[in-house]
């Protein structure tokens, strides 16, 4: 009994106020880990908001002169960003297409042998993947694609080095899906007698389908982003183009480009907007997957 | 077969000299033999770790999963030499109900009944899948209670409905021998004496093995039991003979809860 009079008496008081302390702290950290996101939305509203509109999606870039002259008026620059969102799709669609197949398939190897030397191998050379710089990527893209395949720049190459950064995110992802299903649901249907692979492909896929669907999202906002490679591969065009075998933008090359002259400033602020909206949309929709499936 | 093994005639399955190891040398399940009674209710029993559900895992080849773990002996289902078999056919033969219920987490009720056809794309008109599921259904007394909500997902149901609902999946298939691993042991009292009736209710058409932790459960609803102890079958005699009159001493010691 003696203890516990001690216990609500002298110490309460001191451990109380390290209690809140420590609470405040903790509140501290968290409002400055969200705060750059919440000053980034913020920020991208504010100075992009008011040149989007239909043009914005549907026209492409207006020239130097052509900003330069609204901008004298105090008009909106005309024109928009079709270009860099039709690349952005197209290199997105293809790189995804390459990716994800190959992703998952190795994915499901490494879950189903789990301690075998070339699985540990192949873990260890995607955790390595996942670090590679990305400019090299690019760099690999150009030697491997644009000068023996497309013979110039082209979303073609953008998009083989899109993948190849996609690619640790999706096996990584697909295996550990495939480890979070419990044991019992894979031996319930080979009880049934049911094939391996079909118990794989019919039951273990779609059980975790919304872990793979959100690991695909993560990846392509992950790469819907990327310069640098792009840089090195797709190079950009100033016109719409949908053959993958020439020179084609995406938005984050158009900010590049945008950035590099004065007259267009406006049109960052807008094409980031976009840009974020998409990552973020994707962000959300993974989210919504993965808490539905739980 | 020794002494302490009862003798059964016609039997279901016959298990000879079945041994399971789960490292070279090391035997869960050592050179079992044991004759499985048709129509009939027969129980494992055995304190944990005595090799009672890696015997009956052996049965459906569950085994075969895992690379380290070596099955040897013969296996005879209804006079037929299932050893041998793939592994895909003889599983079909054997139902396996499990003891955690594990109802396929993406499928209806309808079709978690029916996986078993349409995980192995067998192919059949919709009549006759809706008179699979209503019989298995009706079967495990879960048709009343689902009827109206066939087409929602399995795991939407209770623990008991979920092991009913399992149950119900293996019996689709018509197999010649149910294996119940204690379907029991995740479920409450209630959910659990819905389970015992059905398995007595079963037996009419069915021939059931299940595994057991629970002595009084065995009492209840077994015709036969076995008790198992390290690995060995110590003793296998009809239910009722072996609670009075148990011929081995460790049996007799399990029994009266000296050790288990």
């Amino acid at each position: 009994m003696e203890s516990t009079v001690k216990l609500t008496s002298g110490n309460l008081g001191k451990r109380k106020t390290r209690d809140n302390l420590f609470k405040s702290l903790v509140i501290a950290f968290s409002v400055i880990t969200i705060s750059p996101i919440v000053l980034i939305i913020y920020k991208l509203i504010e100075k992009g908001i008011r040149q989007i509109s239909l043009d914005f999606i549907l026209k492409t870039p207006p020239d130097t002169f052509q900003a330069m002259t609204a901008l004298g008026n105090g008009e909106l620059i005309p024109g928009g960003i079709a270009n860099g969102i039709t690349g952005t799709l197209i290199m997105v669609v293809l790189a995804s297409a390459m990716a994800i197949p190959v992703g998952v398939i190795t994915g499901i190897f490494l879950y189903e042998n789990p301690g075998k030397p070339l699985a540990n191998l192949t873990r260890n050379i995607s955790d390595i993947l996942q670090g590679v710089p990305s400019i090299v990527l690019g760099l690999i893209a150009y030697i491997w694609v644009v000068k023996p395949v497309t013979n110039g720049f082209s979303a073609l190459a953008g998009s083989v080095s899109l993948s190849i950064m996609m690619l640790p995110m999706i096996v990584r992802s697909t295996e550990e899906t495939l480890k979070m299903i419990p044991e019992s649901v894979k031996e319930a249907a080979l009880a049934l007698g049911v094939p391996y692979y079909k118990v794989l492909l019919k039951v273990l896929i779609p059980t975790g389908f919304s872990g793979l669907l959100t690991g695909i999202l993560l990846g392509i906002s992950r790469i819907l982003g990327e310069t640098a490679p792009l840089m090195l591969t797709a190079l950009g065009s100033s016109v719409v183009n949908l053959d993958i075998t020439k020179p084609t933008s995406a938005i984050p090359l158009l900010i590049w480009e945008f950035y590099n002259d004065p007259n267009m400033v406006d049109l960052i602020w807008s094409s980031s907007l976009l840009l974020m909206a998409m990552v973020l949309g994707l962000n959300l929709l993974s989210k919504r997957i993965a808490s539905r499936s739980k | 077969m020794d002494e302490k093994t009862v003798k059964i005639k016609d039997p279901v399955l016959s298990i000879r000299n079945l041994s399971v190891s789960y490292e070279k040398g090391k035997y869960a399940v050592k050179n079992v033999s044991a004759d499985i009674k048709r129509n009939a209710v027969t129980a494992i029993m055995g304190p944990s770790g005595c090799g009672k559900s890696t015997m009956l895992r052996a049965i459906n080849r569950m085994h075969e999963l895992y690379e380290n773990i070596e099955t040897e002996g013969t296996l005879i289902l209804n006079g037929k030499d299932i050893t041998h078999m793939p592994s895909i056919q003889v599983r079909r033969m054997a139902g396996m109900v499990f003891q955690r219920p594990n109802p396929f987490p993406t499928m209806s009720i309808y079709d978690n009944v029916i996986a078993g056809y349409k995980l192995n794309g067998i192919r059949m008109k919709r009549s006759e899948r809706d008179d699979i599921v209503e019989r298995s259904l009706r079967d495990v007394t879960l048709w009343d209670e689902v009827k109206d909500n066939l087409y929602k997902k399995g795991t939407f149901l209770s623990g008991g409905q979920q092991q009913r609902l399992c149950i119900a999946r293996a019996l689709a298939f018509d197999p010649e021998v149910i294996l119940l691993d204690e379907p029991t042991s995740a479920l409450d009292p209630v959910a659990t004496a819905k389970i015992e009736d059905l398995l007595v209710e079963l037996k009419e058409n069915y021939s059931i093995l299940m595994v057991t932790h629970n002595m009084a459960q065995a009492a209840r609803i077994s015709d036969y039991s076995m008790f198992m102890y390290l690995g060995e079958l110590v003793e296998y005699d009809k239910t009722k003979d072996m609670f009075t009159n148990p011929r081995d001493r460790r049996t007799e010691e399990y029994l009266t809860g000296k050790f288990g």
